[in-house]
């Protein structure tokens, strides 16, 4: 039987990690992560689960040391936020070139300088494009249900990549929401067994693992890493399937909201989608129609299936919580101009970058931009392509 | 019953390092690992930090490791080994293996004193059952020749070349293997490939105790040392009879030379075969040789007062 929890995301996400209770734990803390981990040693230290930790002096070595674990032949989590995800950027690219099943929750935070401990989506965003499966999340409850997902994902026999889940600090992290709580077992049959594949520690069998490729090889190898992602979204939406018949909850590749018969449209990422939906059933009420679109598979992105989903809209606003420091768009706008660029009658888009360094989302945020995109999609003009909300002048 | 370190035994014994790697001819460092392999009776996984023996030994669909073998990355071999025997420690309490397996990490001087430092002291404290063995040649000499902490004080390197106004390498060496050992660590110990049986004894022992261990293992480098091809052996027994190089362990806290040589030779004697000292020896340089020799020495002495006060009680009253 599910149980209902008031929780924070945090410690939702640790329990879901408890559930799933992996062979190897490498830790270290950053804000505001360190309370994920903290519970999850808790855990550890008191045989809630069989997991041994590595305790680790950087998140450098957690991640080299999350890459030694799971070459030897287990399943193996880490966490982190920020200033540690930039500080392990080397070996992300290692983790997934080795094909190494890792799950890892990413709290997002702000990246330096200034040093800011709050929520945005910088160091995700910075880490989009390094091989991970990107999961982002809404709230607890998708955090909790990515995390168990994640598994799946990443140690299915077509891809053996490593997965992040992202989800947005203290904003989700810190705040206590209600969720629900799948059984231990129900958890423990979803996510099964661990397969190993070419395990360091088969003797017997000796492999070598990240060798030199010149030239010569390097780029068929590239080719196959990129292959690979193209078979994410399918094993994604099939986990998904799993995932419904034990939970009750759909997930999709992204989450659309009353946009099938909009006129104009959100994009955003993570829990600024939540307060979005609100102000949209508001628009609605006054008749305009309004809709929302909100990536969850970041990595590997659906082009196609988003560009569908948008295609029909006149105008559309992508919220992006970090920037593209190109005298460019944000990183999400980019991607959704991608997917809507073959189309030859596409919406109008417009992109606003919101709540760094954890400035507040409001509703009159929201609010804003709709009135704006309305008046786009009445005369087709546009004042601003790109602009900061929420900030001082 | 272990293998015998004697040539017979070990020549029927499998090389676990095969012939046809991109080492260069001369290197120090092949031999080295040959001779670490050979030691142990168990199997052994392994990591390598980025560098020569990394490069050369595994490209593209070969390898030259016939025992599982893992490169990550330049600074983290300890790190990526810490993560290997943590699952291996995971796996063994579920009792999903059961094999006595030992873990090693191969890393050259850059990657152990420099940059992989951070990461190895870190495993070290956190107390994994492993052996770290870093193979000194002195100088970054994958990337060519540049100068690092482990690099010998007057050393022309590319990065601190031999000039008219700096000549060469101004600064002592880090003297690692000590720091390790103030690490408290179980198992600590210098060794050459010139005397094999005593490095191979120093493997062998690392291996039977249980907890983080380093060894710091000369291996001569003749195309950053600009010496001969077939003198990796000469120079590396010149170093530990010069004094340069001192063959010695510390185990749990007592230190032990372990090979005194019977005359302590000149330092010059392991200086002069080598190209990258040629300038210390003109005239204006003089004061880099004297200082040379009295590091060796001051470093010499020290290693053998420590040893007659780190003596356990017993042997000391005899």
């Amino acid at each position: 039987m599910p149980k209902i929890v008031a929780v924070t995301g945090n410690e939702a996400v640790a329990e879901a990690l408890r559930q799933v209770n992996p062979d190897v734990c490498a830790a270290y803390p950053i804000t505001p992560q360190t309370d994920m981990m903290q519970r999850f040693a808790t855990f550890a230290n008191n045989g809630k689960v069989k997991t041994e930790m590595i305790l680790v002096e950087s998140e450098h070595s957690a991640m080299s040391a999350c890459v030694g674990a799971a070459a030897a032949g287990g399943r193996v989590i880490t966490a982190t936020s920020s200033q540690g995800m930039a500080l392990m950027w080397e070996v992300l690219f290692i983790a997934s070139g080795s094909r190494l099943p890792i799950v890892m929750p990413l709290v997002n935070r702000a990246l330096s300088a200034p040093l800011n401990i709050h929520g945005d989506h910088s160091d995700g965003m910075g880490a989009r494009d390094c091989g991970w499966i990107q999961l982002w999340s809404e709230n607890a409850q998708e955090a909790y249900d990515n995390a168990i997902q994640a598994f799946r994902i990443a140690e299915h026999m077509d891809i053996r990549l490593p997965v992040m889940i992202c989800l947005d600090g203290f904003i989700i992290s810190h705040s206590i929401e209600r969720i629900e709580y799948l059984d231990d077992d129900t958890v423990k049959n979803f996510v099964g067994e661990y397969k190993q594949l070419n395990p360091l520690l088969d003797v017997e069998h000796p492999v070598s693992y990240g060798p030199l490729i010149l030239p010569d090889y390097y780029m068929e190898f590239r080719r196959a890493q990129a292959e690979v992602m193209t078979k994410v979204a399918d094993v994604v939406l099939n986990v998904a399937k799993d995932f419904e018949k034990i939970s009750g909850r759909k997930y999709g590749l992204f989450e659309t909201y009353r946009l099938d018969d909009a006129e104009i449209g959100l994009v955003i990422l993570n829990s600024a989608a939540g307060t979005s939906k609100d102000v949209i059933d508001e628009f609605r009420n006054r008749g305009i129609k309004a809709g929302l679109l909100k990536p969850r598979l970041y990595r590997p992105f659906p082009y196609e299936e988003v560009g569908e989903a948008l295609k029909h809209l006149k105008a559309v606003c992508v919220l992006d919580r970090a920037d593209a420091f190109g005298a460019s768009y944000g990183p999400l706008f980019m991607d959704i101009a991608s997917s809507i660029y073959p189309y030859k009658d596409k919406p109008i888009l417009i992109n606003k970058i919101y709540g760094l360094g954890g400035r507040d989302y409001l509703p009159e945020h929201a609010e804003l931009v709709l009135n704006e995109l309305a008046e786009i999609a009445k005369t087709g003009k546009v004042k601003t392509f790109k602009e900061y909300i929420g900030v001082r002048d | 019953m272990a293998t015998p370190l004697s040539l017979k035994e070990l020549s029927k014994k499998e090389l676990l390092l095969t012939a046809g790697h991109r080492m260069c001819s001369g290197c120090g460092a092949p031999p080295v690992v040959k001779m670490v392999l050979l030691a142990s009776d168990y199997p052994v996984v392994a990591s390598n930090a980025t560098g020569c023996l990394e490069v050369s030994t595994c490209i593209s669909e070969y390898t030259a490791w016939k025992i599982p073998w893992i490169h990550n990355a330049f600074e983290n071999a300890a790190a990526t080994i810490s993560g290997v025997e943590t699952m291996y420690r995971s796996l063994k309490k579920q009792g999903k293996i059961d094999k006595e397996i030992k873990f090693i990490a191969f890393g050259g001087d850059g990657g152990t004193y420099d940059i992989g430092f951070q990461s190895l002291s870190g495993a070290m404290e956190r107390g994994h059952d492993m052996l770290y063995i870093c193979y000194d040649n002195g100088a970054y000499m994958n990337t060519g020749i540049q100068r690092s902490s482990a690099t010998p004080l007057g050393a022309d390197t590319t990065t601190c070349p031999a000039g008219s106004v700096v000549p060469g390498k101004l600064q002592e060496r880090k003297d690692l293997t000590k720091i390790m050992a103030a690490h408290g660590i179980p198992y600590v110990a210098q060794a050459s490939p010139s005397h094999w049986s005593d490095l191979m004894k120093k493997v062998r022992k690392a291996l039977e105790i249980k907890g983080p261990k380093f060894m710091n293992i000369i291996a001569p480098c003749n195309r950053g040392w600009r010496s001969r091809t077939d003198d990796a052996i000469l120079l590396s027994r010149l170093a530990v009879e010069t004094c340069y190089w001192p063959l010695y362990e510390i185990e749990n806290g007592v230190t032990r030379v372990t090979v005194k040589p019977k005359e302590k030779k000149p330092l010059v004697d392991f200086l002069r075969p080598q190209g990258r000292f040629k300038h210390i020896f003109a005239p204006e340089n003089e004061w880099l040789l004297k200082q040379a020799q009295e590091d060796v020495d001051k470093n010499w002495e020290k290693l053998l007062r420590e040893e007659e006060f780190t003596k356990p009680q017993e042997e000391a009253k005899e």
